[in-house]
């Protein structure tokens, strides 16, 4: 009993060790890549290939040249999703011609579901110049990891799953370089705020 | 010997009663306020509910889920934001609601989550749900449907921004 008790703890361990050995792999190569090595803070944004809502691929060349807000999400989401979407078609609004000088853009975190044309038809609802992207499993992880957004696929009990997902927005330089983020349930004036000073320096 | 009769007859007439007193105590006493909903964008398959309830009675009931025309099911969810990434999780055990309190579904926590919309809801309309409780009878109740992405109900433009009117107090 005492010996098996041992035998997972050393099991849990050995696991513990081998996360962190395997992330600092996948960070280790990850500075390698782009960016100024050795820098040793991890890098947000990077190179990733999506699908717009006509069906045309889209690069992270694609936005520069304007800086970025960018949302990952779900179609299926009641709240966070449709809450931060109507937040950036108001803020868009209030920058009015402004807006133009930025790329307000929706990725989808749910490659199941939400195909170009669901999130063409959701995204009717919001600002037009609201950007959606989608892709395979695969191209949406890259995105997600590009850009340091965490999401999960969460099974449910009746063989229907949600998403879990950060509700951050991005906001990236028109070079394609980190700037900030705008956190969920920011005040819209402290929101506003941030996207000037985006369209202002970027 | 006197006592012991008494008490058989005390206990006999409590048995009488009981019966009656855990019916009287099964009529939980369930008052909703508030019930609404926001408008959802075109194409989407799922909406939030959200409403107070008061239990005016004397036992503790809970909200097991509800039904409604409008969506294929509609269940007691919960919301929580934890180091800036949002999770959501189905509450199957329901939303307890002890004698004499309040329990909010509202944005950010606890709400309906109607599952497999059949069409959008549009602004100002009012979706008919019926609410399941443990012990209370179903009741019937319209969750009126705000603008799209409010964060309160009736709110007006910003789910945020809006300034929130401060009075004026005795300043006069
Ligand atoms: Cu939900």
């Amino acid at each position: 009993m005492r010996g098996r008790r041992i035998g997972l703890i050393a099991a849990a361990i050995l696991a513990v060790v081998l996360t962190v050995v395997g992330f600092t792999i996948v960070t280790g190569s990850k500075s390698t890549g782009g960016g100024p090595r050795g820098s040793g803070v991890a890098t947000v944004g990077g190179p990733f290939t999506l699908t717009g809502v006509d069906g045309q691929a889209v690069t992270e060349k694609d936005l520069l040249g304007k800086p970025s807000a960018i949302f990952f999400g779900f179609t299926y989401c009641p709240e966070v999703c449709p809450t931060t979407l109507s937040e950036l078609s108001a803020l868009a609004d209030q920058l009015g011609s402004d807006a133009d000088k930025l790329n307000l853009v929706f990725i989808s975190v749910d490659a199941e579901r939400d195909g170009p044309e669901e999130m063409k038809q959701y995204l009717t609802a919001f600002d037009s110049r609201i950007i959606g992207l989608t892709g395979t499993p695969e191209q949406i992880d890259a995105a997600a990891k590009a850009f340091k957004i965490y999401y999960t696929k969460v099974p449910l009990d009746d063989g229907d799953y949600t998403m879990d997902h950060t509700a951050s927005v991005i906001l990236m330089d028109a070079y394609g370089k980190f700037f900030g983020t705008m956190a969920y349930e920011e005040a819209m004036s402290v929101m506003l705020a941030k996207l000037k000073r985006l369209i202002g320096e970027g | 010997m006197f006592s012991s009769a008494r008490a058989a007859i005390t206990a006999a007439l409590l048995a009488l009663f009981i019966p009656a007193l855990s019916l009287e105590a099964n009529a939980a006493e369930i008052e909703i306020t508030q019930p609404w909903t926001r408008a959802t964008p075109p194409a989407a398959k799922v909406g939030g509910g959200y409403l107070t309830l008061t239990n005016k009675g004397t036992v503790i009931d809970t909200l097991l889920g509800a039904s409604s025309e409008i969506a294929d099911r509609v269940e007691v969810h919960k919301m929580e934001m934890v180091d800036g990434i949002m999770k959501m999780r189905p509450v199957p055990e329901g939303l307890e609601i002890p004698a004499g309190q309040t329990a909010e579904l509202a944005p950010g926590g606890y709400h309906l989550m109607l599952m497999g919309l059949k069409r959008p809801i549009t602004q100002g309309e009012r979706i008919s749900v019926t609410l399941k409780f443990e012990k209370s009878n179903p009741v019937d109740v319209e969750l009126v449907a705000g603008p799209l992405g409010s964060s309160t109900p009736n709110s007006g433009e910003n789910p945020n921004g809006g300034s929130s009117s401060m009075s004026h107090g005795e300043s006069n």
